[in-house]
């Protein structure tokens, strides 16, 4: 086990990079695209029924399927695996922003308008704020899970980790089998141990001490 | 902390207000059959305090916020110093406006400092101003600058709360301040002393002052006029206190002041109507054997050990007096009341006094003397012989 892990040291790190990177991209724009879906879904009561059934929907949707569904548009590669794990990204944070933004007091946003703040001002300085510990704690499950999903998007040739588990369960029963899958996996695991220390350390630079629990 | 030069009482006349003026304004919900404000018409006077009172659903919050636009009136006119509150849009005519509401509703996740420096920011004020401006104002409020500005609203009282809440609304320095029940969230002793801070505040500044109460206590003691409302935002009597205790319009006003009246108009006389007797004080850091040769030639029992800055701290008998020098005592004086607070709350006060006499304050905490159970008496009795005539 340790002569396999040396032997392909740089390929390993190389890997565990791309895996990381994938999530943290998708993530990234997972949130930018929630916050600003949820900004409008609590603007526009209408929408959040819809919205809760597309999470819902979303959520069930098994990752290899929509892999499936995605590959006549974005064919084999990275692509694929981006946009699908953005896609599963984007479900729980979408889910806590509008929690979030719809939990901010209402007394507390009619005396901001009392004292003259436009609509943006208020949202920028007072709901984004106030909602933000549970967007956060969104961004953290959100995480979570798109460790897993990238995983998945191997399957289509994305990068990182996810391929050495597919090879080691297409090469079961041979020499390197569990190798693979043993690295694939704690690798993934500790990826995601990594990203979620850093999302709480995040958390304690960017929550208001005002607020923080 | 040096001594800060004290206002000269000449300026406390200046009124900075603005005169507010209500042309038949009218608010009609849609889908509502009966309008919530079917025609109200008002002249608020520059620089008084206007209490809004009634039962609730007459209509007295949606007047309040119809004048900032909060609520937009279907029609009618609204004149703040002779300006149509239309003029200009929401949110400039809301910046020049101050809004006081319920518990102070301050933004959890900002500190104090940030709290009160809401509108200034917004107006574009430069950092240093701002900052000067939210020292002055935690000052006036009766809160430590250095201890309080950087504290966060969750690490203060509710009444600590209510007075950044307050401090807030001034901040801008607006000519006419909006209240909406600002003192309903505190316990009644917090209350009282919040109120005799805004009476101090307000012979300080005289700005327009409109505050809407449920409570006709608070009205009697706050008010300089109050609009007493019945359903519809109809006006049931505008006029002055101690005009509708003594002479209500109607049987609505009669049964909305209440029975004991005569006890009501106790909230009427101000601490400042009465005998304010003086009594030997000492400053922090004075000698104690200096303190004690003084007093005993006064004939007093004790002294009211005021800080350099004027501000009664603590009133001790002349045998708790120990060391060298007067210090200043730890804990926060609870038997001092404002001048313009009424005998009602003096007594309050005095019952918790083992003097039975409570220290009376003016302008920014100035110690002026002491008021005792024999002057209320005093002047009851006098009011009562006035009566009788």
């Amino acid at each position: 086990m340790w002569d396999f892990i040396v032997e392909r040291k740089a390929d390993i790190a190389f890997n565990t990079y791309q895996h990381a990177s994938l999530v943290l991209q998708a993530v990234l724009l997972a949130t930018v695209l929630a916050v600003a879906l949820a900004v409008l879904i609590t603007r526009v009561p209408r929408l959040q029924g819809v919205a809760n059934v597309v999470s819902a929907i979303g959520l069930t949707l098994p990752s290899f399927a929509l892999i499936g569904l995605l590959l006549p548009l974005t064919s084999i590669g990275p692509t694929t695996g981006f946009v699908a794990v953005a896609f599963y990204a984007t479900l729980p944070i979408l889910r806590n922003a509008v929690v979030g933004l719809q939990n901010v007091d209402a007394t507390l946003l009619e005396s901001a308008r009392g004292m003259g703040m436009s609509e943006l001002t208020s949202l920028w300085r007072v709901r984004l704020p106030l909602a933000w510990p549970v967007i956060l704690a969104g961004v953290r499950i959100s995480t979570q899970m798109s460790m897993g999903v990238a995983a998945i998007a191997a399957y289509a040739l994305g990068p990182g980790l996810g391929g050495y588990i597919f090879t080691g369960l297409a090469q079961i029963g041979g020499a390197n089998a569990v190798n693979y899958a043993v690295v694939g996996t704690v690798g993934v695991v500790v990826v995601a141990l990594v990203a979620d220390g850093l999302l709480l350390l995040l958390g304690r630079l960017t929550i208001s001490k005002g607020i923080r629990a | 902390m040096t001594t800060a030069p004290e206002k000269t009482s000449a300026g406390d006349e200046q009124i900075s207000g603005a005169e507010i003026v209500l042309q038949d304004v009218v608010k009609q919900y849609p889908g509502q059959k009966v309008p919530a404000v079917r025609s109200l018409s008002l002249t608020i006077p520059a620089g008084e305090i206007v209490m809004f009172v009634g039962p609730s659903g007459c209509g007295k919050t949606t007047s309040l916020k119809m004048i900032n636009r909060l609520i937009e009136p279907t029609s009618g006119t609204i004149l703040i110093d002779g300006q149509d509150v239309r003029q200009q849009s929401e949110n400039q005519l809301r910046r020049q406006v101050g809004y006081v509401i319920q518990g102070g509703s301050l933004f959890p996740h900002m500190t104090v400092a940030k709290n009160i420096a809401i509108v200034p920011r917004l107006l574009g004020w430069d950092a240093e101003q701002t900052s000067r401006r939210v020292d002055e104002l935690l000052d006036l409020v009766g809160l430590e600058p250095a201890r309080y500005r950087d504290r966060y609203p969750r690490e203060l009282s509710g009444g600590q709360q209510q007075r950044v809440g307050v401090a807030r609304g001034l901040a801008a320095d607006p000519p006419v301040i909006l209240m909406d029940e600002p003192f309903g969230a505190v316990d009644p002793i917090t209350r009282q002393r919040l109120q005799d801070e805004l009476l101090s505040i307000q012979r300080e500044l005289r700005k327009t002052i409109v505050c809407v109460t449920h409570d006709i206590d608070e009205a009697i003691k706050l008010g300089d006029r109050i609009l007493i409302l019945q359903e519809g935002a109809e006006v049931a009597q505008y006029d002055t206190p101690d005009v509708i205790l003594s002479n209500p319009a109607n049987d609505f006003v009669a049964d909305f002041v209440g029975a004991g009246s005569s006890l009501k108009a106790l909230s009427l006389a101000r601490v400042s109507d009465v005998e304010i007797r003086s009594v030997t004080t000492a400053r922090v850091g004075d000698p104690v054997a200096e303190v004690r040769q003084r007093a005993e030639a006064n004939g007093d029992s004790s002294v009211v050990v005021l800080d350099q800055r004027g501000r009664p701290r603590g009133w001790p008998m002349l045998r708790q007096l120990k060391g060298d020098r007067i210090v200043e005592p730890a804990e926060e004086l609870e038997i001092d009341i404002d001048e313009r607070a009424t005998l009602n709350d003096a007594l309050d006060t005095m019952l918790s006094s083992r003097h039975g006499a409570a220290i009376v304050t003016g302008a920014r905490d100035q110690y002026l003397g002491i008021v005792d159970f024999q002057a209320v008496t005093d002047h009851i009795r006098a009011m009562e012989e006035q009566g009788g005539e």
